[in-house]
């Protein structure tokens, strides 16, 4: 049996946990709680260890996907989660231009880690207020050569979209070393 | 028991806090394609470190702290009657040149600007070899790893970010023209002029740090800033034709994961499928 992992990862509440709901076929075992601090009073749960996705693509291949916890005070479990991964996406949040920087942090943090195939996918597309991704590539300064694709995590579709696109990077990078 | 290795499997944060948990005593010797790096442990913490091009001495640490000048360094280094770096440091003291704070001071601030560096590297061939403590006429000085680790983890950080400002040292600066400006108005740090100084269309930024003595990730810093503040801007060095579609950014460095070709072939067809 072979496993293959892919973590999503990106700022607090940008769909990382979302994102894996739409295209696991388990419930995500989400380790979520109920935020008390009040500034982060934009929704009512948060992921404090990780999201957990799971994918049965034949008898013997299963795809994991992990998502990271959106707060840095979880973010000692990032370097656990980034361990062997095949690549990762970088989830921004289109309409919160405040966690852009955030969201750079992250992007830097997870490469040092593990300089592995990565995509960044620009979520909640589907609001009014969300930034286009062409403008967040330059806002984040995301070099040319990595895609920065539109995303809606709450449709399925779409969600897996982005993971091709990232076994398609994953695909050109192999090829490239030869 | 064998401590050896590749940076791209076990990297220096890994290497120093096994390093300091283990409270070994030995030598770390890192390879990394241009320069070679030893650090000196003893029961866990950091006593002393150095790189192959610079050699080490006590009079090149003391002169890069601005306590000798470089006339002085030189004409001490090429005295052959002084045994020691230990015997040097007591010579120096007695004939009052420099107290016993300032070399404790230089050897230290030398010891850690050798170590930061390490923790950019992402490839390099290292082993350490226990007990083995090869510069025993040197000044060592006992640091602790745990500070090390945390300020070598900052400037990992700070270091992916100025990479990615600044990809490429082969380039040259100009001032930019907006007689606005006047350097002498502007308060600059004495590493700031110091490159100002060079600032020439044929000079590119490596030669400056070269000129300067200055480390990668020191000129990196000191480029930035002035970039930032609208000071200079980069142009490509004169003489230098572009390489033929050379695009303006280095690419990415990137690992393929180790997964197998086909593995990644049947997840692209089963996503294939069911879209
Ligand atoms: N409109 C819209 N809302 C979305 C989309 N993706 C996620 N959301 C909403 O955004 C909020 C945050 O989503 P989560 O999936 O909890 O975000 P997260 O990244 O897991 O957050 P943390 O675990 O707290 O870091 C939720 O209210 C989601 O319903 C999207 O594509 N469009
Ligand atoms: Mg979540």
């Amino acid at each position: 049996m072979q496993t293959v992992k892919i973590v999503v990862t990106g700022p607090f509440s940008a769909g990382k946990t979302q994102f894996i709901q739409s295209i696991s076929e388990i419930d995500v075992v989400a380790t979520e709680r109920k935020i008390s601090r009040a500034e982060e009073r934009v929704k009512d749960q948060t992921t404090v260890a990780m999201d957990f996705g799971r994918i049965s693509v034949a008898d013997d291949l299963v795809l994991y996907l992990f998502g990271t916890p959106g707060q840095r005070r979880f973010d000692f479990m990032w370097e656990i989660l980034a361990e062997g991964m095949l690549g990762f996406v970088v989830l921004l949040d289109s309409v919160k231009p405040e966690t852009f920087r955030e969201a750079r942090s992250i992007l830097d943090t997870f490469r040092a880690y593990a300089p592995v195939p990565y995509v960044v996918a620009a979520n909640k597309q589907d609001l009014e207020d969300a930034w286009a991704p062409e403008d967040l590539r330059i806002a984040l300064r995301i070099p040319s050569e990595i895609k920065v694709l539109p995303c809606v995590a709450t449709d399925r579709e779409n969600v897996q979209q982005v993971l091709l696109e990232l076994l398609f990077s994953v695909l050109e990078i192999m090829d490239a070393e030869g | 028991m064998a401590l050896k290795g590749n940076l791209r499997d076990f990297s220096t944060t890994q290497l120093l806090n096994l390093i300091n948990l283990a409270r070994k005593t030995g030598t770390l010797t890192i390879d990394a394609k241009r320069e070679r790096s030893r650090l000196c442990f003893k029961e866990g913490r950091l006593i002393y470190a150095t790189s192959d091009d610079d050699g080490g001495h006590l009079a090149m640490m003391l002169q890069r702290s601005g306590k000798l000048t470089e006339e002085q360094a030189r004409a001490i280094q090429s005295r052959t009657d002084i045994k020691s770096d230990k015997e040097l440091g007591l010579l120096l003291m007695n004939a009052g040149y420099v107290s016993q704070d300032d070399i404790v001071r230089s050897v230290q601030s030398y010891i850690l600007n050798s170590v930061y560096p390490l923790f950019t590297w992402v490839d390099g061939k290292f082993r350490f070899e226990a007990s083995v403590l090869p510069f025993e006429d040197r000044i060592t000085i006992p640091i602790n790893l745990e500070n090390v680790i945390m300020e070598g983890s900052r400037r990992m950080q700070e270091w992916e970010h100025l990479l990615d400002y600044l990809p490429d040292l082969d380039i040259a600066l100009r001032f930019v023209e907006r007689p606005s400006v006047r350097m002498r108005d502007i308060n600059m740090s004495v590493e700031e002029w110091r490159v100002v100084s060079f600032i020439n269309p044929r000079n590119t930024v490596r030669q400056i740090a070269q000129y300067n003595n200055m480390s990668e990730f020191q000129i990196r810093k000191i480029v930035y800033a002035l970039l930032q503040a609208g000071l200079v801007e980069l142009t490509r060095p004169a003489g230098v034709k572009p390489a033929p579609g050379a695009p303006g950014k280095a690419p990415v460095t990137m690992r393929p994961p180790a997964v197998k070709r086909g593995v990644v072939e049947r997840l692209i067809s089963f996503f294939q499928q069911r879209s």
